[in-house]
């Protein structure tokens, strides 16, 4: 049958449906010790299949290079076995698959997304296997991606945002590893070369290293099959040790000089990490500050009322250790203090006063009433799924996230924030140009 | 997270995947088409309330979620001079209060109700949306009806807007040098066609908005007959329906006056600009003027453009990457671009930025060369069967989300071609054939319809940094 024909069929029994009330989460190990999380979804023929190595961009610093662990993760699709980089994509593309990887601080991944059909399943976790396993690493793959690499570097500094964010992570981590961009720095990729590459891979992408997270209409008897198809050829080796705990810095006020139109804010001090006992406080209180889509406070002060920005916000980004509390806003160079002052002023009076029942009741309303939208498509759901895989987190997470919602208090809110954000102890970083020196 | 009011389809993004931190993606290439592709299983149902306003809705029960948007016939290709970029600023005013409503009550009900929205405006639409827990459409219907017709256009704040806007502004397109160069592209590409102008305006127009203007244009467009309800989720099309009727139906109608064809006046040879910007890479940015499938003759030509894109740009084993990225390695990336479902004709694009060391006009003359392979050789049975298998596939992938196939809905009612346009889609592009490829590449990939920017990058200067450890704070 071709795959003409197989697709045609699937759109017919699309109509099937079920409802996605709760999500249960099956968990088990593979023969190799690989931890597999599993959601079955219906109403839909396709899988997403995400194989995790604690590999990200953290575990640079082992080697002093930045950077190498987005290289490494960029390579294993340019060749692998017998197969060329053409011949690997036209393998995933022939059968309409779905491959890409992502890098952050913390990990490293590997998406598949396919029609669950055999016929096309089947060769794209085939390619997939071979991809993880036997990466040819050869050198004029390597000399071309780094190049590109640097490129992208390069084109980085175009971005005032990203110019204030890299310098804005260095300020506030100094020598820990989360100090650097996943992607690295001109100067410490330049001088990674290919046995980097291979001692990385050989140290990191390994069966006890690894976490698998499968969303889709399979069955569970299918998903393991799956997950021991994609470890079963892997090195054994070891689990990566914890990374080290981040060192407060002292703060910092940065300005560098661009000739932008606007200049960026960045501001703000070490937040969670994902197993943070003040995480609900903190997180729902956040909301409130500067977490809502359109109706939070510093949208309120810096935008609606004097139309300072188009966008100012404030997050936490829990990692495996603590990440950053941001605030952040992007104004005409000229009105930069007055951006400062209302940021600065809106986070002070919230940490002195705390929300209030109304702000309370308003964002625990929002939290709960719209969190099953977090996880309306098979894409969202593989994404929460792996979070809870990757950071250990129960099973039964997305159940209590709600409950644990509601029984944060005002006062706990309050609490949390004046034990944990100091408004004078804030780091901040500006870009722009400076509204002085240039007369504007 | 930063928030959006809109999408701005500037299309030429390199590396626009990349979040560089916490998630760098490394798909190298988008393999999302030109122009997604559209299934047809799940039953779209029509109705059509006595006032003209028109009411889609697809049920989805996977998750006990709605996603309700509702589309007006209106964006920046209805715009005259002087005024450009109205459209998306009246889309802010929407916020900002009605006779029943305060300015921000909307957002904080939404939000109260565990809501997300938003809105968007582009070329040939305005879109508000709303993503609730089901039991929650109603209050999405009741306070949308109430801005279609009563909105309150205050002049203070629409002083404070406009300034918001031209931060936007200064955020995406000032400052990037990619996007700027694409504004100057468009403004050179189209001779009298209103896709010429920015979405959202020319600063001296946004400066200079007043109330009365966006009176004028809201009560010209703002209308149950130039709007489309699309519900898309866990709900019967039934109830649907009467909810619409109960909320919607006392609006009144307007006598809509036809917007008017400013049809693109024929390009007669190829033009060519530089643009100078501060930037750290060059890139070259090809656009050919093409007819899309509401203006061209025959509709297969549209289709099979479709699919060259595909074969140029649709994943990692397509020509651009084999050949120009990693064949050749003169390209850092290169991408191709149609947008099939413009209302009006508008521009089949070529794009690269060169690796360090080669020149723009060798990378020019690359792309060139991939055109002309296209207009002498057939492609293969292999490239072909992966485009369309591709196609197909993504057809399922899209029915994932919800509010992606309420954009479908939208977007074919906006410019014209009508929803059940959608679902032609698979079946057309499965039925190109080489050949005519090869005749729509030497139709319609012509030098006298050539438009080629080029970005020039000027020195951003040396970039001196201040620090102060003392502590001291801002303003403080």
């Amino acid at each position: 049958m071709g795959i003409k024909r197989l697709l045609i069929l699937f759109l017919g029994v699309i109509l099937s449906s079920s409802l996605r009330a709760e999500v249960m989460i099956e968990q088990w190990q593979t023969t190799t010790d690989t931890p597999v999380f599993f959601v079955k979804t219906e109403g839909l023929p396709l899988v997403d299949i995400r194989v995790i190595f604690d590999a990200g961009s953290a575990r640079d610093s082992e080697t002093d290079k930045s950077g190498l662990a987005s290289l490494t993760a960029q390579l294993l699709e340019s060749g692998s076995g017998a197969f060329n980089a053409d011949e690997i994509a036209a393998k995933f593309e022939r059968v309409g698959a779905l491959l890409s990887s992502g890098v952050s601080v913390d990990q490293v991944w590997f998406d598949l997304r396919s029609l669950t059909t055999p016929e096309l399943l089947n060769p794209a976790l085939d390619t997939m296997g071979v991809l993880l396993t036997q990466p040819s690493f050869n050198r004029i793959d390597f000399d071309r991606e780094k190049n590109r690499v640097l490129t992208v570097l390069k084109q980085r500094e175009e971005s005032p945002a990203a110019l204030a964010k890299l310098s804005f992570y260095q300020a506030l981590y100094g020598q820990h590893p989360y100090a650097f961009s996943a992607l690295g720095e001109i100067t410490t990729v330049s001088k990674i070369n290919l046995d980097h590459v291979k001692a990385f891979y050989r140290q990191w992408y390994v069966s006890e290293n690894a976490t698998i997270v499968i969303v889709g209409d399979v069955t569970e008897d299918h998903a393991r099959e799956i997950a021991e198809h994609l470890t079963v050829s892997m090195n054994r080796g070891n689990k990566a040790p914890d990374l080290p705990e981040v060192q407060e810095q002292l703060m910092k006020n940065i300005h560098i000089n661009y000739p932008s139109k606007q200049t960026h804010v960045l501001s703000g001090t070490l937040g969670i990490d994902r197993n943070d006992a003040d995480y609900f406080p903190l997180v729902v209180g956040n909301h409130i500050l500067g977490g809502a889509s359109l109706v939070s406070l510093l949208f309120e002060e810096v935008r609606e009322k004097r139309g300072l920005a188009y966008s100012a916000y404030s997050y936490f980004s829990p990692m495996a250790r603590k990440g950053p509390f941001i605030m952040g806003a992007q104004t005409r160079n000229d009105q930069l203090n007055e951006a400062l002052v209302v940021i600065h002023k809106t986070l002070k009076d919230f940490v002195v006063n705390g929300p209030s029942d109304i702000e309370l009741a308003a964002a625990k309303k929002n939290i709960t009433g719209g969190f099953a939208m977090r996880f309306d498509t098979n894409k969202k759901l593989l994404e929460y799924i792996s979070m809870i895989a990757f950071h250990h987190l129960p099973l039964n997470y997305l159940t209590l996230y709600p409950e644990k919602v509601l029984a944060v208090t005002k006062e706990q809110i309050k609490e949390a924030f004046e034990r944990r954000i100091m408004p004078n102890g804030l780091t901040t970083v500006t870009v722009g140009r400076k509204a002085l020196e240039n007369g504007q | 997270m930063p928030k959006f009011k809109k999408i701005i389809n500037h299309r030429f993004r390199l590396y626009h995947h990349q979040r560089f931190w916490g998630g760098a993606i490394w798909l190298m290439v988008a393999v999302s088409f030109a122009t997604p592709s559209y299934g047809q299983a799940l039953a779209t149902h029509e109705f059509m309330l006595a006032n003209g306003l028109k009411v889609l809705v697809k049920e989805d029960h996977r998750s006990p979620v709605v996603v309700s948007q509702v589309w007006y016939k209106v964006g920046s290709s209805y715009e005259h001079g002087g005024i450009t970029g109205i459209s998306h600023m009246l889309e802010h005013m929407m916020f900002k209060g009605t006779e029943k409503y305060a300015p921000g009550e909307f957002s904080r009900i939404i939000a109260e109700n565990g809501g997300k929205e938003n809105a968007f405006t582009n070329r040939d639409y305005t879109a508000y949306f709303q993503t609730l827990e089901k039991s929650r459409l109603a209050v999405s219907f009741e306070m949308e009806a109430d801005r279609m017709r009563n909105l309150h256009l205050l002049d203070e704040e629409l002083t404070k807007e406009l300034q918001v806007v031209l931060e936007e502004r200064r955020m995406r397109t000032e400052d990037n040098p990619q996007a700027k160069m694409y504004e100057y592209l468009m403004a050179m590409a189209y001779t009298n066609s209103p896709y010429k102008n920015p979405v959202i305006g020319w600063p001296a127009d946004i400066e200079n908005y007043k109330v009365s203007d966006l009176q004028t244009w809201y009560e010209r467009w703002y209308a149950p007959n130039n709007a489309t309800l699309v519900v898309v989720g866990d709900v019967n099309a039934d109830e649907v329906f009467q909810l619409a009727d109960k909320y919607f139906s006392a609006l009144e109608p307007s006598e809509l006056v036809a917007v008017k064809p400013r049809t693109e006046m024929p390009q007669k040879g190829i033009r060519r600009m530089s643009v100078k910007l501060p930037a750290k890479l060059p890139s070259v940015y090809m656009a050919y003027k093409v007819p899309v499938l509401n203006t061209i003759d025959n509709e297969q030509d549209a289709y099979a453009l479709e699919v060259l894109a595909g074969i140029l740009d649709g994943g990692n084993s397509a020509r651009f990457t084999t050949q120009l990225v990693r064949g050749r390695q003169i390209a850092v990336s290169a991408s191709a671009g149609y947008d099939l479902s413009a209302r009006l004709s508008s521009l089949f694009t070529l794009s690269a930025t060169p690796v360090e060391g080669v020149s723009v006009s060798t990378i020019e003359m690359a792309i060139k060369e991939e055109v002309m392979r296209l207009q002498n050789e057939l492609v293969s049975p292999d490239e072909l069967a992966r485009v369309k298998a591709q196609v197909l596939a993504q057809s399922v992938y899209e029915h994932d989300s919800m509010f992606y196939q309420g954009m479908l809905l939208g977007i074919f009612e906006m410019v014209g071609l009508g929803w059940p346009k959608i679902s032609d889609y698979v079946e057309q592009i499965n039925k190109i054939s080489a050949e005519q490829i090869q005749m729509v590449a030497k139709k319609y990939l012509i030098d006298e319809h050539l438009n080629i920017a080029t970005l020039e990058p000027q020195t951003l200067g040396s970039l001196t940094q201040t620090n102060d450890l003392q502590g001291v704070n801002h303003g403080h």
